[in-house]
């Protein structure tokens, strides 16, 4: 378990001051200045041996991501950080960015320095707007303090803008997030040219989620080996826990990389509802990622190799749990509305698979199927899953194959059901 | 550099920067695609154009990455890309399949039937049944406008229209709005498309969602014959294909060419189709008693023969108007000679064009595929985008790459691309020619100008002046640039002046032009005049001039006709035009022209016969052959003979006093310049569309036209 003087989210729940002088009181903006002095190469370094991963989903290490960025080219480069929280089950971003607003600013300014970035913009997610308001009043407070903006005090000319999307789950990928940047509709891009190369404005750039940026000055202050050697190998460091569902206190909570799946939700959420052994099934990150069933769950470890290893993934660490009240084929084929719903319609498999595959679902819901429909719709999975333009492909089909995976008995029970109750009735 | 590749087993080397899929095809590979276009940006989305690349974890959209793109192998061996594989099968497999679940598959009734890219693909990619239970999803019809017939349920998302209206067309009048499966293309609003080239947008749509609403379900593609030929509407020569079903032309299509139209037409190219069977001059008039009475050929012949024959050859006039091809015009041409009339014409009213100077005093010598090269650009009274819509794309085409100025003289129209406005008349290009103003500099310090002269300016009374001064300006611009690059450029709106030109048909000595003619008449001098398919006149001829009219439609110069000689229309003949780059191109005969009506020339050399001045020829291949000998330049079909000698000094010694007078906007209507689009309902139709935005955006029930008025930069903008 981890230690409170190991936590970096030191007002996650917005129990003191977010502003500027709580802040500082907790230790932000301390010595940022000579972080800089260091340069830019000694930053990314630090965060490369701290051994970050992305915070956003894919797990992308951070550090290397930012030593892409060109290191002298003629056009400006921009980092982007995803505040476009829109993944079901996620919720630590607004948590960060209304409660430990400053954290998040520090690091911005910090990790556009080390890719020589003199423009940052953060894009919220339509729907957090108070978060936005709260944040928007932090980076006024930071020009205000001249800790960002033109001549500041860091010697690092830096500006900040504040970009409020208008709630499409789809401008949190990290292209279809730029072209929505620069006034578009937003659709995902074709990759290659990635961002690094060809981003926002046809310039290098860096997206970035908020958890992973608002961790690079505590990084940077404690060092990179403080923070490897919190969690597991590979898995280092501490990473915010958003617990929902049937648990008996739903919490977002700052743990150890690779904390066990158990401790984390008896220590932390009180526990299973009704106790260990009524759980069903855990989706542990996020609605994309395929469902772990309850007997997987033992000796989970929530980490990203783990979660490999169970064919599911730590995604954002939404950790949604399902009691055995749950009717999970339904609580399937209510995600794959929202995947349908959610679609941008660019590319083909996508827009005509996800309404096929919620379709399917809705009759598997009820039973009425036939069994080999259940091989048709993990086929129909297969066709979308890596055939498109954006992972929102694969986190449309994931959650079915995880289902078709580890309840199909409980789907064919259901068509049985409900084929005896018709021939009943046709008697 | 080049990269070497194996596809499918073949070892091939590519050049840098192609995409998998021209590599694909260069190792002869076939790759279906839907959203792919050559001509317009990668958009990847249909997913139809998967292949497999060893060592990817994803099989790869191949239209949209580049060779260099791919990962290097680890030891350095060329990448090996699979066209074929299982995994390759299976994912067009799915993408057909989903792509055909919401399609209402109801070829039998589609326009589209037969030139299908989906039926073609399904056939070759697709599985035999369907897997596919739920209901099907079905879309509202749209207006687009009276070209567009829309079946939007068939539509499969390939968004080919809405670049093609953004990138080539240059309005933002067409997108993709929704999104998921409730994505829908529409024009926002659903006003009808104003763009001249929306019709191209049927062409490139690769299903049955967007079909041509004009000659929907009259025809199937494989009952028609093609004939392939050249386009008459404007001076540009866009190379088409008539499609016709026996006496009948059903329908006409662009044809591909680099060098002229690339792959599409305007929309009065291709929808002119209905004008074609209307209004049409079908047998022989003479007017009795004040009216037009039908009569035979012999009657008409004869009542022609006799009148110029009895009439003082200064006495005659003739003029030959925009649509004619050159043997016609050499035929009438050579007759008049024959009979000792000097008072020939070819030009509008006060064209101050000169066959005497050099040749390239009136061509647009850069060509149209210069423009691709150009880095700055003078439009002098024109407003390209209705005189020569696609040239006007290939400017815009140029814009778009980037790194090209443009600026125009003259009244400050809409256009697809930004341009700065430097005034409206000659005064402007004075200060040009003077060098005082900034954009001179601009010009001179390009790697390849431009100044294209426009009708606006050619066609003035001061024409010569006003083309002396864009000689000034095109030599200063073109000092020290590379030997073959030639700035002045003239457009032309008429697809028969250039020939025309070439072959001489202007006043011989002493001969008066159309608006010497014109006034000639007015005073009761001119006592017969020869109209060759005129029609273009401000004012018609007095009552007591004898009008002979010879064409295919009956228009204002049909109307005021004494003796009416039915001719052929453009896709009823074989005929050669040269069109304003001075490119030669032949025309073929795809229908017979209607009733009587003969073919032009033939007429001609029947009245030689019976004037007692024979015509040497007796077929169009004898024709030709002495119009070769007159002309050797037109001999080169589908070639532009380079202008050897630069026209500026000799344009620049006809300087003169100019006048204030701004430069006037020729075209007032794009959709009627001529007797057979004025002839065509659909033209109408479009022309009432244009008016009725133009005047109420507001109140009309077809929205506004907003994509114009967006493009009409101000000079500050």
């Amino acid at each position: 378990m981890l230690a409170d003087k190991d936590r970096i989210f030191t007002n996650l729940y917005g129990f003191h001051d977010a502003g500027l002088a709580g802040a500082r009181e907790r230790g932000g903006w301390d010595g940022t200045k000579a972080f800089i002095d260091k340069g830019h190469d000694w930053i990314i370094d630090q965060v490369k041996d701290s051994g970050l991963r992305g915070r956003g989903g894919a797990g992308f290490p951070t550090g290397l991501k930012w030593s892409f960025m060109p290191k002298s080219d003629p056009r400006p480069s921009y980092l982007v950080i995803n505040a476009d929280e829109s993944e079901p089950g996620s919720c630590k971003d607004r948590e960060i960015t209304r409660h430990d607003p400053h954290l998040l600013i520090e690091g911005a300014l910090l990790a556009s320095f080390a890719m020589r970035a003199h423009k940052c913009f953060i894009y919220f997610r339509g729907e957090y707007i108070r978060e936005r308001e709260r944040f928007q009043a932090a980076v006024d407070e930071a020009y205000e303090a001249r800790l960002i903006g033109k001549n500041n005090i860091h010697g690092w000319d830096f500006d900040l803008v504040v970009h409020h999307g208008a709630g499409a789950y789809i401008c949190g990928e990290e292209t279809a997030m730029l072209e929505s940047l620069e006034g578009k509709k937003g659709q995902p891009r074709l990759k290659p040219p990635f961002p690094a190369g060809c981003g926002l404005y046809g310039a290098p750039t860096t997206v970035n989620n908020v958890e992973s940026i608002a961790v690079v000055p505590e990084i940077l202050r404690r060092g990179a080996t403080w923070f490897s050697s919190l969690g597991k190998p590979n898995n280092t460091g501490t990473k915010l826990f958003q617990i929902s569902g049937h648990v008996e206190r739903p919490c977002v909570v700052e743990e150890e990389m690779g904390i066990p799946l158990r401790e984390l939700l008896e220590k932390h959420a009180g526990g299973v509802r009704g106790g260990w052994k009524n759980l069903k099934a855990v989706i542990p990150g996020g609605s994309s990622v395929p469902l772990v069933p309850a007997d997987l769950c033992e000796d989970l470890t929530m980490d990203f190799d783990a979660l490999m290893k169970v064919k599911s993934g730590l995604g954002t660490a939404a950790v949604i749990v399902m009691d055995q009240s749950t009717d999970v084929i339904k609580a399937i084929s209510r995600i794959s509305y929202f995947y349908k719903h959610e679609s941008c319609g660019q590319c083909t498999p996508c827009r005509e698979g996800t309404g096929w595959m919620w379709r399917v679902m809705e009759r598997l819901v009820k039973g009425e199927a036939q069994k080999r429909e259940i091989d048709l719709l993990l086929d129909v999975t297969k066709q979308v899953e890596g055939h498109t333009i954006c992972a929102l492909g694969d986190a449309a089909a994931w959650p079915i194959q995880g289902l078709i995976r580890h309840f199909r008995h409980e789907i064919e029970a259901r068509i049985d059901a409900n084929q005896a109750a018709m021939s009943e009735a046709a008697e | 550099m080049s990269k070497k590749l194996i596809i499918d087993d073949t070892e091939i080397e590519v050049e840098d920067g192609i995409t998998l899929l021209q590599a694909c095809e260069q190792a002869g590979a076939e790759i279906p695609r839907f959203c792919y276009h050559e001509r317009l940006s990668i958009a990847g989305n249909c997913r139809m154009c998967l292949v497999e690349v060893k060592g990817a974890p994803k099989p790869i959209a191949s239209c949209a990455q580049t060779v260099n793109e791919l990962r290097p192998n680890p030891d350095g061996s060329p990448n090996v890309i699979l066209t074929k594989s299982a995994l390759v099968k299976k994912a067009r497999e799915g993408v057909m399949e989903f792509l055909l679940i919401n399609h209402p598959l109801d070829c039998p009734i589609c326009d589209q039937g037969g030139e299908c890219d989906l039926q073609d693909q399904a056939m070759a990619y697709g599985v035999g049944g369907s897997r596919y239970v739920e209901n099907k999803r079905a879309v509202e019809e749209k207006y687009l406008g009276p070209l567009i017939r829309t079946f939007m349920t068939r539509c499969i998302h390939c968004t080919r229209c809405v670049r093609f209206m953004t990138e080539v067309a240059g309005v933002d009048e067409l997108g993709l709005i929704g999104r998921g499966e409730d994505a829908e293309i529409t024009t926002y609003l659903e006003h009808g498309m104003l763009s001249e080239l929306s019709a191209n947008v049927n062409d490139l749509c690769p299903v049955g969602a967007l079909t041509h609403r004009p000659w929907s379900n009259t025809a199937r593609p494989w009952e028609l014959r093609k004939t392939e030929t050249i386009d008459v509407m404007d001076a540009v020569g866009s190379n088409i294909r008539v499609d016709s079903r026996g006496p009948e032309v059903m329908r006409i299509l662009p044809r591909n060419n680099d060098s002229v139209n690339e792959e599409w037409i305007s929309d009065k190219t291709r929808h002119v189709w209905d004008g074609l069977k209307t209004q049409r001059l079908d047998q022989p008039y003479v007017r009795r008693g004040g009216k037009l009475r039908p009569a035979t050929w012999e009657e008409a012949l004869g009542v022609v023969t006799q009148k110029l024959a009895q009439t003082e050859a200064s006495r005659i006039g003739v003029i030959a108007g925009d649509l004619c091809g050159a043997e016609e015009m050499f035929a009438l041409k050579s007759l008049m000679d024959r009979m000792g009339v000097a008072n020939v014409d070819c030009r509008a009213a006060h064209e101050a064009f000169d066959p005497s100077l050099p040749r390239s005093s009136y061509l647009f010598n850069t060509t149209i595929e210069g423009i691709d090269d150009a880095d700055a650009i003078l439009l002098v009274g024109t407003n390209p985008r209705l005189e020569a819509p696609i040239l006007n794309a290939r400017i815009r085409k140029r814009y778009l790459k980037g790194g090209c100025e443009i600026a125009l003289v003259g009244a400050q129209v809409p256009l697809t691309y930004r341009y700065e406005h430097l005034g409206t008349g000659p005064a402007a290009l004075s200060e040009l020619a003077d060098g005082k103003h900034a954009f001179a500099e601009i010009l001179s310090k390009a790697k390849a100008p431009m100044v294209i002269v426009g009708a606006g300016a050619y066609r003035r009374f001061d024409g010569e002046a006003v083309m002396a001064l864009a000689a000034r300006i095109a030599r200063a611009a073109g000092k020290d640039k590379a030997a073959d690059w030639r700035v002045f450029n003239v457009l032309h709106t008429a697809a028969a002046r250039v020939a025309g030109l070439d072959l001489g048909f202007v006043p011989g000595k002493g001969g008066l032009d159309t608006a010497g003619m014109l006034e000639f008449a007015k005073h009761d001098g001119l006592e017969v005049l020869y109209l060759l398919g005129a029609d273009e006149f401000d004012m018609p001829p007095p009552d007591d001039v004898f009008v002979i009219y010879q064409g295919s439609h009956g228009d204002a110069g049909a109307h005021r006709a004494d003796v009416i000689l039915p001719g052929s229309a453009y896709t009823e003949k074989s005929a050669t035009y040269a069109n304003t780059e001075g490119r030669v191109q032949l025309g073929l005969k795809a229908v017979f022209a209607p009733g009587e009506a003969k073919e032009d020339w033939a007429i001609l050399r029947a009245l030689s016969a019976q004037l007692g001045h024979t015509l040497p020829f007796d077929n169009l291949t004898e024709l030709r052959a002495a119009m070769y000998k007159q002309a050797p330049q037109l001999q080169r079909i589908d070639d532009v003979t380079p202008a050897t000698e630069d026209p500026c000094s000799a344009l620049i010694a006809r300087e003169g006093k100019v006048s204030d007078t701004p430069f006037a906007e020729v075209i007032s209507d794009f959709y009627l310049t001529n007797p057979i689009a004025r002839a065509s309902r659909v033209m109408a139709q479009l022309s009432a569309l244009k008016a009725a935005a133009a005047t109420d955006a507001r109140v009309t029930p077809f929205g506004t036209d907003e994509a114009s008025v967006q493009y009409q930069m101000s000079p500050e903008a």
